[in-house]
C-alpha cells in the first residue's frame, strides 16, 4: 500500500500528487514512469514521475483527469492509500551536454518535460523552453520551468495568456531567427509532437518525443504499447518511452490510443452515476481531444 | 471419509477409468467457471483402486518432481484423502495447480502399466482431488520448518519455479523473500491460465500456503528496475538469489498490419482477462474488446486458452489458425478436445500473410495462405510449405497472436556477469541452476524457454537443493 501525502489541483483538471514509494524514489531517473493501480478493480495506468525525494521517500506525479482511473485518483485525500505503485519503468532519458537544447511541453506534456529539462540544464546545456497550452487555465508549471530555462517562451492557442499561437509557431520563429539547435525534446499530445517533428525535419534537428500509448503490465510482457519506429515495432514500455520523432509512426499511435474510447466512456458514466455526483464539466472522457491517451490516464 | 473401510483391491484391469464430471460444452462456453467439477470421493476411491501398486513404479520417474505416486494413491484408496495430499506435498508444493495443468499424459501417466492395456490410472485427477479435498475441508496444516539458518535468499518472480524454490528453502530454515513484478503472485498461473482452467482463488491459496511456511512476498517490485540483482546481493544483503522470471516477451509474426487495433498478443489478451478481470468490465476497470469474429493464431495450450476465452467473451465465431496439422499441435490433447467441443473452428495448415483494416485502423480481415507438410524441420515436425495461389481471406474483428514467448530481458539486461544464450535465455546448469554469476541461480522458462508449469517446478526443486548446499558450504 502506498500512501498519498499531498494532492492539489494546479490547473483545471490537472492534479499534482505526492505518493510514498521509497524504493522508486531512490531509483528513479528523469524520463522514467510508474504504473498505478488504485484499487482491486482498477486499471494499471502509466504516469510519468515528475520528481522524487529519496530523503522522504516520495514520488511526484502530475496528471490530467481524462477518464475514470484518473478521476478516481484525483478524488483521493492525503493519508489514503493506493494499492499498487510500480517503477521506475522505461529507459531514463539520455542526458549529456548537447549544446543548445529546445524543450517543448504542450498541455499536460510539460509535466514529463520538467524533470528531463532539469537534467538537461544540469548537464550544462543551454536550455530554451517552449511551454504551451490551449488556454490560460490549462497552463502548468510555468514557475517551475522559469529558473531552469535560459529562455522560456509561453504560448496559448487562444491568446488568453502570453504569446498567442502554437508551440510550433514559436519553434519555427526560433529556427527562422537562425538559432542553432542541437537537440529538440517535445512532449505533449500526439498531434503536437508530430507537428514539432515536421518543423524540425527539414533542418535535420534531432528531435526526441516521449510517447504515451495504452499499456497494461508496462514491463514488456503484453505488447499493448507497440508502436512503429523506423518501420520496426517497438514496445514503448521497455524500449522507450522516448524515440526519434522523425521515425515514429504517429498516425498509428493516434489510432491505437483510440482503441477503448467507447469502454472509457462507459466506465466514466458509471463512475459518475455510482458516486451520485455530477462531475459536470469535469467529464472530459466524452470531450477529450481525439489524441488524448484515453485509458492511460494522460500523464504522459 | 477418512473412516471409510478400504475395500479389497480389485482385479487388475477390471475397472475402467472413471470419468471426471464437467460442465457441458454449450453451458461452459458462456461462463468463466471451472470446466471440470473434479472427482467425487467415491469416484476417487474407485479410480485409486485401479492402481496395481507397482514395485518399481514408472510413474514416479515420469514426474519431474518425483511425487510418491503409488503411496498417495494407496492412501486415496483407503479414503485417507488428507494424508494423501500431505504425501504429495512432501515433493510438490502446488498439487492443486499441477493436478489441473500438468501434461500428465506425457509424464506420470504415460508409462503407467495399466495404460498398456487400457487407459492409465488418472493420476492427475487424483492429485487434483486430494489437494482440493484438503483445502476445502480446511485441513491444510503448516509443516514444521527447520530452525533458522540466518541465511537470506531472494527469489525473483512468484511463478511456478520461484514458488517452488521459496517453499523448499523456507522449510530448510532460510529467510526467503519473493519479489514479484506484477501486483499479484503466481506468474503465468495468475496472468496466463484462465479462470475456467485454473481458478485464481486456488492459485492464491497455494501461494498463501507458501507464505504460511514463512516466505515473505513483495509484489510491485520489478527486479532490474526497482532493485537490481547486484543490489539484492549487496546493500539488501541477500546471500543468494534465484531468478525465475519466465518467458514473458510475446512474439509477433512481423507481417504487415500486425499493429492494427484489435490484434492482441496472447499475453495481453489473457492478462487483461485473467489478471485484470476484464471479463467483468465495467465492474473491473480494464476493458477487453468483445470481438464477434475472433481468430487465434497458434496451436499451443496458450492458443487454446485464448480461443476459449474469446468464446466466453461472447464471440460468435472463434477460429484457430495454425500452420501445421492437428498432429503437430503443441497443445495438450485434452485442451484441443475442450476447444473443439466448445465450438472453436480449426483452420489447420493455414498461415496468415497480412492483416487488413478499416479507416479507423481496426482489423477486419486476415489474408491467409494454405500450407502443406514437407520434410521434417529442426523440431522433428514436418515443415509447413506454402501452397502457391491458395490465398484467401478470413473476416475477423479480433486477432490473438499466440505464437510463443521469449525470455524476459529485464534481469539479464541489468545484471553484469549473467550470461545468456543468443535467444536471451539465462545460461544455468541443468542440475543445480547455477549461472555464470556467483550466488545467482536460475530456472524455469527464463532458462529453458517457454515450457510447462511442472518443468519450471522441477527446475525450482533442483535449484532449491543447490542453493541450500551453497548456503551451507559457501562453495560455488
Amino acid at each position: 500500500m502506498f500512501p498519498v501525502t499531498e494532492i492539489r489541483e494546479i490547473a483545471k483538471n490537472v492534479f499534482f500528487q505526492k505518493i510514498e514509494a521509497p524504493r522508486i524514489a531512490r531509483k528513479r531517473k528523469a524520463g522514467q514512469f510508474l504504473v498505478i493501480r488504485k484499487g482491486e478493480m482498477s486499471e494499471r495506468i502509466p504516469l510519468t514521475i515528475v520528481n522524487s525525494d529519496p530523503a522522504d521517500g516520495t514520488v511526484t506525479i502530475i496528471y490530467q483527469v481524462v477518464g475514470k482511473s484518473t478521476a478516481e485518483l484525483a478524488a483521493m485525500k492525503p493519508g489514503e492509500t493506493i494499492q499498487d505503485v510500480v517503477g521506475p519503468l522505461g529507459l531514463p532519458t539520455h542526458i549529456e551536454n548537447f549544446g543548445t537544447v529546445v524543450g517543448i511541453g504542450g498541455g499536460i506534456g510539460t509535466a514529463p518535460l520538467l524533470p528531463i529539462a532539469t537534467a538537461i540544464k544540469n548537464a550544462g546545456n543551454r536550455l530554451i523552453s517552449i511551454v504551451g497550452a490551449r488556454t490560460k487555465d490549462l497552463l502548468i508549471l510555468e514557475e517551475e520551468m522559469k529558473p531552469i530555462s535560459d529562455t522560456l517562451i509561453v504560448t496559448t492557442d487562444d491568446g488568453s495568456y502570453a504569446k498567442k499561437g502554437f508551440v510550433t509557431t514559436a519553434l519555427k520563429e526560433l529556427i527562422d531567427a537562425g538559432e542553432k539547435i542541437d537537440l529538440c525534446i517535445a512532449i505533449g499530445p500526439v498531434p503536437m509532437m508530430r507537428a514539432v517533428a515536421e518543423v524540425t525535419k527539414p533542418d535535420g534537428i534531432k528531435t526526441m518525443v516521449s510517447l504515451n500509448p495504452i499499456m497494461v503490465d508496462a514491463t514488456g510482457m503484453c505488447g499493448a504499447c507497440r508502436v512503429t519506429v523506423g518501420g520496426v515495432t517497438r514496445f514503448v514500455c521497455v524500449d522507450g518511452p522516448e524515440f526519434d520523432g522523425h521515425e515514429v509512426d504517429f498516425k498509428e499511435l493516434v489510432m491505437r490510443n483510440r482503441a477503448y474510447l467507447k469502454e472509457e466512456k462507459v466506465a466514466m458514466e458509471r463512475y459518475e452515476h455510482k458516486d451520485g455526483k455530477c462531475m459536470g464539466e469535469k467529464s472530459p472522457a466524452a470531450k477529450a481531444p481525439a489524441a488524448a491517451p484515453v485509458t492511460t490516464g494522460g500523464g504522459r | 471419509m477418512a473412516d471409510a473401510k478400504p475395500t479389497p483391491r480389485p482385479k487388475p484391469f477390471s475397472i475402467p477409468k472413471q470419468p471426471m464430471p464437467e460442465q457441458p460444452p454449450e453451458v461452459r462456453r458462456k461462463n468463466f467457471r471451472e470446466v471440470p467439477f473434479g472427482l467425487t470421493p467415491d469416484l476417487a476411491i474407485l479410480e485409486a483402486s485401479r492402481c496395481i501398486q507397482c514395485k518399481n513404479p514408472a510413474c514416479v520417474k515420469g514426474c519431474p518432481v518425483n511425487i510418491k505416486i503409488p503411496e498417495f494413491i494407496e492412501l486415496v484408496r483407503q479414503g485417507k484423502f488428507v494424508e494423501a495430499a500431505r504425501k504429495i506435498k512432501e515433493d510438490n508444493t502446488l498439487p492443486a495447480v499441477c493436478g489441473r495443468v500438468c501434461p500428465q499424459e506425457e509424464q506420470c501417466e504415460m508409462p503407467c502399466v495399466i495404460g498398456k492395456k487400457g487407459e492409465p490410472v488418472a493420476i492427475g485427477r487424483l492429485e487434483r482431488f486430494v489437494a482440493d479435498f484438503e483445502r476445502v475441508t480446511g485441513n491444510v496444516v503448516v509443516p514444521e520448518v527447520a530452525p533458522p539458518t540466518g541465511k537470506r535468499v531472494a527469489v525473483v518472480g512468484a511463478g511456478p519455479a520461484g514458488l517452488t524454490v521459496a517453499g523448499d528453502l523456507v522449510q530448510m530454515g532460510h529467510d526467503v523473500t519473493i519479489f514479484e513484478a506484477l501486483h499479484k503472485p503466481g506468474g503465468v498461473l495468475m496472468y496466463g491460465i484462465p479462470e475456467f482452467r485454473l481458478p485464481k482463488d486456488i492459485v492464491q491459496s497455494e501461494v498463501d500456503y507458501i507464505c504460511s511456511l514463512g516466505a515473505k512476498l513483495e509484489c510491485d517490485v520489478v527486479i532490474g528496475k526497482t532493485i537490481t540483482i547486484d543490489e539484492l546481493l549487496g546493500e539488501e544483503k541477500f546471500d543468494a538469489c534465484f531468478v525465475g522470471t519466465g518467458a514473458g516477451l510475446p512474439y509477433f509474426m512481423n507481417i504487415p498490419g500486425e499493429n492494427l487495433i484489435g490484434i492482441y498478443s496472447a499475453n495481453e489478451y489473457l492478462t487483461r482477462s485473467n489478471l485484470m478481470k476484464a471479463y467483468l468490465f465495467p465492474v473491473a476497470d480494464t476493458p477487453l474488446f468483445r470481438g464477434k469474429h475472433v481468430a487465434v493464431v497458434g496451436g499451443g495450450n496458450v492458443a487454446m486458452d485464448a480461443a476459449r476465452t474469446a468464446l466466453r467473451m461472447g464471440a460468435e465465431k472463434v477460429y484457430l489458425v495454425y500452420r501445421r496439422s492437428k498432429k503437430e499441435m503443441p497443445a495438450r490433447m485434452e485442451e484441443i478436445h475442450h476447444a473443439e467441443e466448445e465450438g472453436v473452428e480449426f483452420h489447420l495448415l493455414t498461415n496468415p500473410l497480412r492483416f487488413l483494416g478499416n479507416d479507423e485502423a481496426w482489423v477486419t480481415e486476415i489474408e491467409c495462405q494454405r500450407m502443406e507438410l514437407g520434410e521434417p524441420d529442426a523440431s522433428g515436425r514436418r515443415r509447413p510449405v506454402p501452397v502457391k495461389g491458395s490465398e484467401f481471406r478470413l473476416s475477423v474483428d479480433t486477432v490473438v497472436m499466440s505464437i510463443g514467448n521469449g525470455a524476459n530481458p529485464l534481469v539479464p539486461a541489468t545484471t553484469p556477469g549473467l550470461d545468456t544464450n543468443k535467444w536471451g535465455n539465462i545460461l544455468a546448469d541443468q542440475e543445480t541452476g547455477k549461472t555464470s554469476k556467483k550466488g545467482v541461480f536460475a530456472g524455469g522458462d527464463i532458462v529453458i524457454g517457454a515450457a510447462t508449469v511442472i518443468l519450471a517446478m522441477g527446475a525450482g526443486r533442483k535449484a532449491g537443493a543447490a542453493i541450500h548446499e551453497y548456503l551451507k558450504t559457501g562453495v560455488w
